[in-house]
């Protein structure tokens, strides 16, 4: 008994240490972002430039399939470009502070957090303009939603891993590339499946299963990235 | 020769499973109710699944020993770590090449799209991804310390592709998927065939094993002649 008090009380100063440090960097991260803007912008006009080559190549759009895979491969492609620069444009002297100043899984999480909250912008602003360009063809769109936030979470913690990764290694950006699209893959398969009978059926019934494995996912990448990121943070 | 067999029995069983599941692989009589489904072409059970649990296999050793470097921080593990990633991207070519010539026989094409399959041509972009990112760290401290992260993130991950989202999803041709009757696993085989599958499993994972072993090996010199001078 007295143990699990002592443990619970060691737990809740950890939580109380990491989530101070977790809510200043994270606070760092989004003003330091509001003032240059320049991944944001950087990442919008890339969203906003692809999905008007979509609209233009494709004339009459178009099957609920082609939809689907054009939406989630734009985004996925955004995902990675979006992510890929929050670790891998700190330079060295920066990275060296942080570390005197911050644990790791606070550096992780704030930056899984900041990601998370660029992902669901960039998401909702996609999903607009798909739209807006190739017309609605979501029937039911409570669970599209849905998938569209799970997918966010999934995208951001996977990304950011392998991106906290792809960054301790020299050719960065293709690197991250190919780090990530295997591992992002089964996520993707989910998702698409999930956003395709969202576009077809206006029931939930099919897709309990795919909805507990994107939860199961997404617990399992962040417990994974919360364990494993302290190792890739000692130089 | 009492000092060779015992250290080196496992290696001479392997040769001894292998040879009889070979030889005995193309002899047995199959049962009438396989023969008239997928026909003479069974007999691939004895390669391709055997080789697919090699696979699986090495990727569980390369998992485990990137584990224990993360722990102690020794250079052997890390060693261990790739070679095993070397030996299960070799049988996993093999496996996915002795499944297409036996996915061209009975289903008319040599790929489908099937979670499985997908799931085996994933992990094989995984493990290449990961000798990519090997070959692209040069300090050795910081390359095993990456790779062996990335090794246990990749790992846990398509394994929840591989083996749980099949299960989840239905569809595809592959044996084995959700709901379909399962003939070929192991379990509901007949007792001819079980006879030359079991050594036949435990001979290839034998094999991958000595393969291993060399590699081990000669990976650990290498490691000696290069930095211990």
């Amino acid at each position: 008994m007295a143990s699990f008090v002592c443990f619970f009380t060691f737990a809740k100063n950890r939580w109380m240490t990491i989530s101070s440090e977790i809510k200043t960097l994270l606070g760092k991260e989004i003003r330091l972002e509001l003032k240059q803007k320049y991944v944001l912008n950087g990442i919008l006009l890339y969203l906003v430039s692809t999905i008007f080559v979509t609209y233009l190549a494709f004339e009459d759009v178009v099957d609920v399939q082609t939809w689907n895979s054009l939406f989630w491969i734009i985004l996925l492609f955004v995902a990675v470009n979006g992510i890929s620069k929050s670790f891998i444009q700190e330079s060295p002297a920066r990275h060296l502070y942080y570390y005197t100043i911050a644990s790791p899984q606070a550096v992780l999480l704030s930056k899984v957090i900041y990601n998370l909250i660029l992902m669901l912008i960039l998401s909702s602003l996609a999903f607009v303009f798909f739209l807006l360009l190739m017309g609605n063809r979501v029937v039911n769109l409570p669970l599209f939603l849905l998938a569209l936030v799970l997918g966010s979470f999934g995208l951001s913690s996977i990304l950011t891993m392998v991106a906290a990764i792809a960054s301790r290694a020299s050719h960065n950006f293709s690197l991250m590339a190919i780090l990530s699209f295997p591992i992002v893959l089964p996520l993707l398969g989910v998702l698409m499946k999930v956003s395709a009978s969202a576009m077809t059926d206006s029931q939930w019934s099919g897709n309990q299963g795919f909805i507990v494995i994107l939860f199961t996912i997404n617990i399992a990448v962040i417990l994974l990235a919360y364990l494993l990121f302290p190792y890739l943070w000692r130089d | 020769m009492k000092e060779v067999i015992t250290k080196y029995w496992w290696k001479l069983l392997a040769g001894i499973l292998l040879l009889y599941a070979i030889i005995e692989g193309f002899r047995v009589d199959l049962p009438p109710e396989i023969v008239e489904k997928i026909q003479q072409t069974i007999r691939n059970l004895f390669f391709h699944v055997g080789m697919w649990f090699a696979m699986f296999t090495m990727l569980i050793t390369s998992f485990v020993y990137s584990l224990r470097y993360l722990r102690k921080f020794d250079p052997k593990e890390d060693i261990a770590a790739v070679e095993a990633v070397n030996v299960g991207v070799l049988f996993g070519f093999l496996g996915i090449f002795t499944g297409m010539i036996w996915a061209n026989f009975t289903w008319g094409s040599p790929w489908t799209k099937d979670p499985k399959l997908n799931g085996a041509a994933i992990g094989l972009v995984i493990y290449l991804a990961y000798l990519i990112l090997r070959g692209s760290i040069e300090d050795v401290h910081k390359r095993a310390k990456v790779s062996a992260v990335y090794n246990i993130f990749a790992f846990v991950l398509w394994i929840v592709f591989v083996l749980v989202m099949p299960r989840i999803t239905s569809g595809g041709l592959h044996p084995a998927n959700k709901g379909e009757a399962n003939t070929v696993m192991p379990m509901n085989l007949t007792a001819s065939l079980r006879v030359v599958f079991y050594p036949a499993m435990i001979g290839w994972i034998l094999l991958a094993t000595w393969i291993l072993n060399l590699r081990i090996r000669i990976g650990k010199l290498k490691y000696f002649l290069e930095h211990e001078q």
